[in-house]
């Protein structure tokens, strides 16, 4: 079953397009890599299909009972203040708030699902630990547990491993991967060529001359698979 | 002494306006000093000061000018500091500018004008109507802030995944900003407006050096401005000290020996 699909998309600001003729799918279950260099239209396909942005041309569609503002969405740390009092709980409670209609507080049992989704990230022991004062590891999977809690569905990345080192970073791999196995749909912009060896199924390729859409076999086969191979040291 | 200050109501009247406003601008303060807004309370006080220049020129009432022309302000501030990197230095030529205009516009109003409690505020001299004003607009702001805390919380800590998981963070960012600009023009009677944005800023400051969560720091926040204000008005009146200046020494006291606390816990 299809969950996003963009056809035939203009992405860009300004009226200024970057990316033409994008024609791309998400379907339940995929592990989908974006990848390609910087300025290369990444960020402007997260927002878009986020729906921050409106794409200049074409359109988005959701299906498969996916709903606007329930992608489970994990910025870049860089995007979030690092010295902002905060406890791993309350950052992972925040995540509920697309589908939170009482007017004060948390219900009981969106604070039991907080719960849940911390412990399913491993970090239960740290639930009322100061958020500031975590790893950039845990950081992450405090931040997957809050994704987490704004969707069962989609959980889309923006360079989630950026920072950390190789041992916390194939430990964010291995968790999203038994995620990815639940059923959950996972898309990953990631300059990390090891994702998308290792876990990926489908690959969207952006780059200035153009865009690669396709199944990671396809993908590898391809000119611009064989140049990121080749850039990353893995062409033997 | 206690008793002595219950027994004049204008005294009790500037007790209670002062609390109100003290505990609206404390919970303000939090998202606006860690959204690095800070200095947007700060401009907004002398915008202040220059409305209430004109409102003396024009013999006009002075919240009927302030108000409209410091919310007005709040999101012309929230804009440019927002979008071009130079919003500092936006803010302070906004700020001198209406202060300058202040000025001129008190002194060609004449000797009636009180210069004195525009800059450092009256709060002894809070009129009935005045205080009964400044009590609503405060418990509107309380409420406000209670009723919008997760919403303005995940607003302040990631705008980015706020923003795509449908929260409408522009709405929210300017309920801030409605918010700050009448906690701005009410707490200017008490403070002036030299002094008012400390109501603003020290309670949070000393909150974040003390609070690991964001309720911790809310709440602290709270206590700290409550018990700086009771503490400065007590002092004001045994020692006849101004009681504007009284209340921001102490929240400066509290501010250095909340910083003592950290070092200490730190080693």
């Amino acid at each position: 079953m299809i969950l996003i699909e963009g056809k035939n998309l203009t992405l860009g600001y300004e009226g200024q397009g970057i990316i033409t003729g994008l024609t791309f799918s998400v379907s339940e279950g995929d592990y989908l890599c974006i990848v390609g260099e910087n300025g290369s239209g990444k960020s402007t396909f997260v927002k878009t299909v986020l729906g921050l942005v409106e794409p200049l041309k074409g359109t988005i569609i959701l299906s498969g009972g996916l709903k606007k503002n329930a992608i489970g969405y994990l910025p870049q740390l860089s995007d979030i203040q690092r010295d902002f009092p905060s406890s791993v709980m309350e950052v992972v409670l925040s995540g509920c708030l697309n589908r939170h209609h009482r007017l004060f507080g948390y219900s009981a049992e969106e604070k039991a699902r907080a719960r849940e989704a911390i412990c399913r990230m491993g970090m239960e022991e740290y639930r009322n630990k100061s958020f500031q004062e975590l790893s950039g590891g845990q950081m992450r999977r405090v931040l997957l547990a809050r994704a987490l809690m704004a969707t069962e569905k989609i959980l889309f990345l923006d360079e989630p491993v950026t920072g950390l080192d190789p041992g916390a970073a194939s430990e964010l791999y291995s968790l999203l991967r038994r995620l990815n196995e639940s059923g959950i749909t996972v898309m990953m912009v990631t300059h990390d060529i090891h994702p998308a060896l290792n876990d990926a199924r489908t690959i969207l390729h952006l780059s200035h001359n153009g865009w690669f859409f396709g199944t990671k076999e396809e993908y590898f086969a391809s000119d611009p698979g064989q140049t990121f191979l080749k850039e990353a040291g893995h062409d033997r | 002494m206690i008793g002595e200050i219950f027994s004049y109501s204008f005294l009790v009247r500037a007790l209670f306006v002062g609390l109100f406003v003290s505990l609206s601008a404390s919970l303000l303060g939090v998202s606006l000093v860690l959204r690095r807004f800070s200095m947007i309370g700060d401009g907004l006080s002398h915008v202040g000061f220059g409305a209430l220049g004109i409102s003396a020129l024009l013999a006009a009432e002075p919240m009927v000018v302030t108000i409209p022309v410091v919310i007005i302000s709040a999101f012309v501030l929230l804009r440019v500091s927002g979008k071009s990197r130079n919003g500092d230095s936006a803010i302070a030529l906004i700020s001198s500018s209406a202060l300058a205009v202040g000025v001129i516009a008190v002194s060609v109003a004449g000797v009636n004008t009180d210069l004195n409690s525009f800059l450092f505020g009256s709060i002894l001299s809070v009129s009935r109507s005045d205080g009964i004003v400044a009590a609503v607009l405060s418990v509107i702001t309380i409420l406000s802030y209670l009723m919008f805390y997760h919403q303005i919380y995940a607003t302040t800590f990631d705008p980015a995944f706020a923003k795509a998981t449908g929260i409408n963070t522009g709405r929210y960012t300017a309920l801030l900003a409605l918010l700050t600009a009448l906690v701005i023009v009410v707490g200017m009677r008490i403070l002036g407006s030299l002094l008012i944005s400390s109501l603003i800023i020290f309670p949070a400051a000393v909150a974040m050096k003390l609070g690991r969560t964001y309720l911790s720091v809310s709440i602290i926040s709270a206590l700290e401005a409550v018990l700086a204000f009771v503490l400065g008005f007590f002092l004001s009146y045994a020692f006849s000290l101004p009681t504007g200046a009284s209340i921001v020494v102490v929240h400066m006291v509290l501010y250095v020996s909340a910083s003592a606390v950290k070092f200490v816990r730190k080693r």
